[in-house]
């Protein structure tokens, strides 16, 4: 069959379609976001009519997920990283409850942080709910494993971890796809109680869960995904994790690697592998994309047992992604480089577009909050979070998502006023409802610039859940209406906007300020769409 | 054969193009390929970069060891020399002369030029103007391609076909506008490389 030529992300998605899934749940984050995208866009998914509207949060789409699992039908949920710790309540108790239908949630980490707050290594999180977890070394296997991980849930009765990390998830290769399975029929699940997790059932359910460890195991050592390959040079052993398995190959283009190597990519660790190494090298060396997890468990506390090399050790960095160069490093082996780059290449940070509202709200407060000095504005996550960088340096906070009101609030109870939070629709919706019912409740003398571009625009301009919603949520918490502001920002609203921030400020409870207009590149993504379909 | 290209630029400048008619050419002449892009934050103005690998045997790595790489070719004279670390001793520095400044330090540009023709092999083309000249200025991506084609092992009717794929459904003009655009780039690097 003709090979397609598929991103890492975009392979999963085809694998889920052709696995038989009913719907996919998900709200955008790089670098996941693309899966979703995708079966948007599949022509299969479309004429089965597969579920793929982006949801409000992580947690609602695990959730929803896990519903749709309950009725018997195969199911994905999607998310980067930090995604999964909005969802997690959900997710561990998920391995508690275990599924009906097969349950596949898929997460993207994203080591060096090219766009996220941390690099918090996703593996754990399927250590902690005690469920396989699988780490596709390419894009092939990545297509395989969207495709065959509903069965291994099935089987296994609990929801399968599919990991990628950035490279792997934006990076483009063929890959051979296969027969498409059907979908399954809507089915209750066997055990009437297994989703009430009351604590008598929870314990009996948690109970079974340990039980299943060892066969999780099991299956790990006769995965197709874990391979043994011998070798003569038994002075080291590597073990290389999902896509570090290619960074070593490349260091042996002619496959000539003298050493025996244990390719993982899927876990729990396969005990009888890697009980095999250690009896038979002097050394071992872990290969593992995010924390040294692999290293970390097999590592020797007393410093008695077989030599563990890696992250731990200065092997590798601690941190960051790898790459072929520092993986023939840590083999000793010779590296090349080619110039180097000359001392005037400036470094070109990413920045807010030309002509975006973002730009204009912040030359509003910037120059309102100069009589008050710097330090008030607590941000959120999104395109406007530009704002922390130069011209503008007008936000002092990003944490995580939603968290610009409900800091807002609490530096305002502390009495650092004013008290301003900036936060995108999507944000809003996605985590800043429930902090705003905090401070509505308690009328907290708190500003909050709710920066409406009528998208998703960080992550490439998905469509908001909060879309021609966000007034009348602020009015349902309690907010008074005539502390609800919207304004269009644009340079020639300047003056205007300064006299509303001025007022609002000067309120002493909770003021609502939107600043609406549509986000320029989704305004002129529209009008290209628009364009081609009236071509056809 | 084997060809590991580094594709440079700013995000926004549709680098992608490029390796999307590269791609489709590639895998119409049976070949395997890699290719690792940015997307996500960077797209918004910063520095983008994606490893383009194409070989008739199978490839292991998504990302190019450094001093590997036979070809950056880049659409903007300073991103181009972010890469010279991967650029291997025999590889050529392809680059659009036209900067993209939307920095308050962008460096001297004189002293970035220099830099560039510092290199051992190097073509620097105004592929800006090139475009205009064929009939649109926004093919200054395949005029990119274009000159940098000399340097790729695929035969140059492929990367016709490639362009034929990707821009067919916006219509014949275009098309041919691209194809233009591609033919003055690969003449330009023949003549002065
Ligand atoms: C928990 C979590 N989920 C997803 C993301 C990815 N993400 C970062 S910004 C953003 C979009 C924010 O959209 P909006 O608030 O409307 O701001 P805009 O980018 O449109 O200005 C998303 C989805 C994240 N950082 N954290
Ligand atoms: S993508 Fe949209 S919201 Fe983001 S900076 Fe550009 S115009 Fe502003």
């Amino acid at each position: 069959m003709h090979k397609q030529l598929l991103l890492g992300v975009e392979a999963i998605g085809q694998g889920a379609i052709d696995g038989g899934m009913s719907g996919v749940y998900a709200y955008p984050g790089t670098p996941s976001t693309e899966i979703t995208e995708y079966i948007q866009e599949n022509k299969l998914a479309i004429e089965r009519g597969l579920h793929s509207k982006w949801s409000a949060n992580e947690k609602t789409a695990y959730e929803t997920a896990l519903g749709m699992s309950y009725a018997g039908k195969r199911t994905m949920a999607c998310m980067k990283h930090v995604g999964l710790n909005v969802a997690a309540d959900a997710f561990i108790n998920s391995a508690i409850t275990g599924v009906n239908g097969g349950f596949i949630v898929t997460v993207a980490d994203d080591p060096s942080m090219h766009s996220s707050q941390n690099e918090q290594d996703s593996r754990y999180y399927g250590k902690f709910a005690m469920i396989p977890v699988l780490e596709p070394s390419n894009q092939q296997e990545a297509y395989d494993m969207a495709r065959e991980g509903f069965e291994l849930s099935e089987k296994t009765g609990v929801p399968v971890m599919l990991r990628i990390t950035t490279r792997l998830a934006h990076s483009r290769a063929g890959v051979d796809c296969k027969a498409v399975l059907d979908e399954n029929q809507t089915a209750m699940p066997q055990d009437a109680r297994q989703f009430v997790l009351l604590p008598g059932i929870a314990r009996r359910r948690y109970k079974s869960l340990l039980e299943k460890q060892a066969a999780f195991v099991k299956l790990s050592e006769g995965s197709k995904y874990n391979n043994y390959y011998e070798g003569e040079e038994k002075s080291l052993g590597i073990i290389s994790c999902g896509i570090a398995y290619n960074y070593l190959m490349e260091n042996y283009p002619e496959g000539d690697c003298p050493y025996p190597v244990l390719k993982i990519s899927q876990y729990p660790i396969p005990e009888e592998q890697v009980r095999k190494m250690e009896a038979e090298c002097d050394e071992i060396l872990v290969l593992e994309e995010g924390y040294p997890l692999v290293e970390e468990h097999l590592k020797d506390f007393f410093g008695k047992g077989t030599q563990v090399k890696g992250r731990l050790d200065g092997s590798l960095p601690r941190d960051g992604e790898l790459n072929p160069d520092l993986i023939a490093k840590a083999l000793g082996k010779d590296t090349s480089t080619g110039p180097d780059v000359p001392g005037l290449v400036a470094n070109r940070p990413p920045a807010l577009c030309q002509g975006c509202g973002h730009q204009d709200a912040y030359e509003a407060m910037n120059e309102v909050l100069a009589d008050y000095g710097k330090g008030h504005v607590f941000s959120d996550i999104g395109c406007y979070t530009l704002g922390a960088l130069p011209p503008y340096e007008t936000i002092n906070s990003c944490v995580d998502m939603g968290a610009s009101i409900t800091m807002a609030k609490g530096a305002s109870d502390a009495g650092l006023l004013p008290a301003v939070a900036v936060i995108g629709d999507s944000t809003f919706a996605h985590s800043g409802i429930t902090g705003l019912l905090d401070a509505v409740n308690e009328n907290a003398n708190i500003t909050v610039v709710i920066s409406d571009n009528e998208s998703v625009s960080m992550t490439g301009g998905q469509d908001s859940s909060a879309q021609g919603k966000i007034e009348s949520i602020c009015q349902g918490l309690g907010v008074d209406p005539e502390h609800i502001r919207v304004i269009v920002p644009l340079k020639k609203n300047h003056e205007e906007l300064v006299k509303l921030f001025r007022e609002e400020l000067a309120y002493e409870g909770v003021s609502i300020i939107i600043p609406r207009r549509e986000c320029i590149q989704r305004a002129s993504r529209r009008k290209r769409n628009l364009k081609r379909h009236a071509n056809h | 054969m084997k060809s590991n290209i580094i594709l440079a630029g700013v995000g926004g400048q549709g680098i992608l193009s490029i390796a999307a008619a590269l791609g489709t050419a590639a895998l119409e002449d049976n070949l395997y390929i890699k290719q690792a892009e940015t997307h996500g934050m960077s797209q918004r103005g910063g520095a983008v970069v994606s490893h383009m690998r194409i070989s008739d045997k199978p490839i292991a790595s998504d990302l190019i060891k450094q001093g590997t790489a036979d070809l950056i070719l880049s659409v903007e004279p300073m991103e181009a020399l972010r890469y010279l670390p991967f650029l291997s001793e025999t590889g050529y520095l392809v680059t659009n002369t036209t900067p993209f400044i939307n920095i308050p330090n962008y460096p001297d540009y004189e002293e970035v030029m220099a830099a560039v023709k510092e290199q051992p092999r190097f073509v620097a083309i105004d592929a800006d103007q090139m475009a205009k000249d064929a009939g649109n200025a926004r093919s200054s991506n395949m005029v990119m391609l274009g000159a940098a084609s000399p340097f790729i092992d695929i035969d140059f009717k492929m990367l016709e076909d490639g362009i034929r794929n990707v821009f067919g459904r916006k219509g014949e003009e275009i098309v041919e506008i691209n194809l233009k655009a591609l033919r003055a780039g690969r003449e330009f690097a023949e003549n002065n490389k």
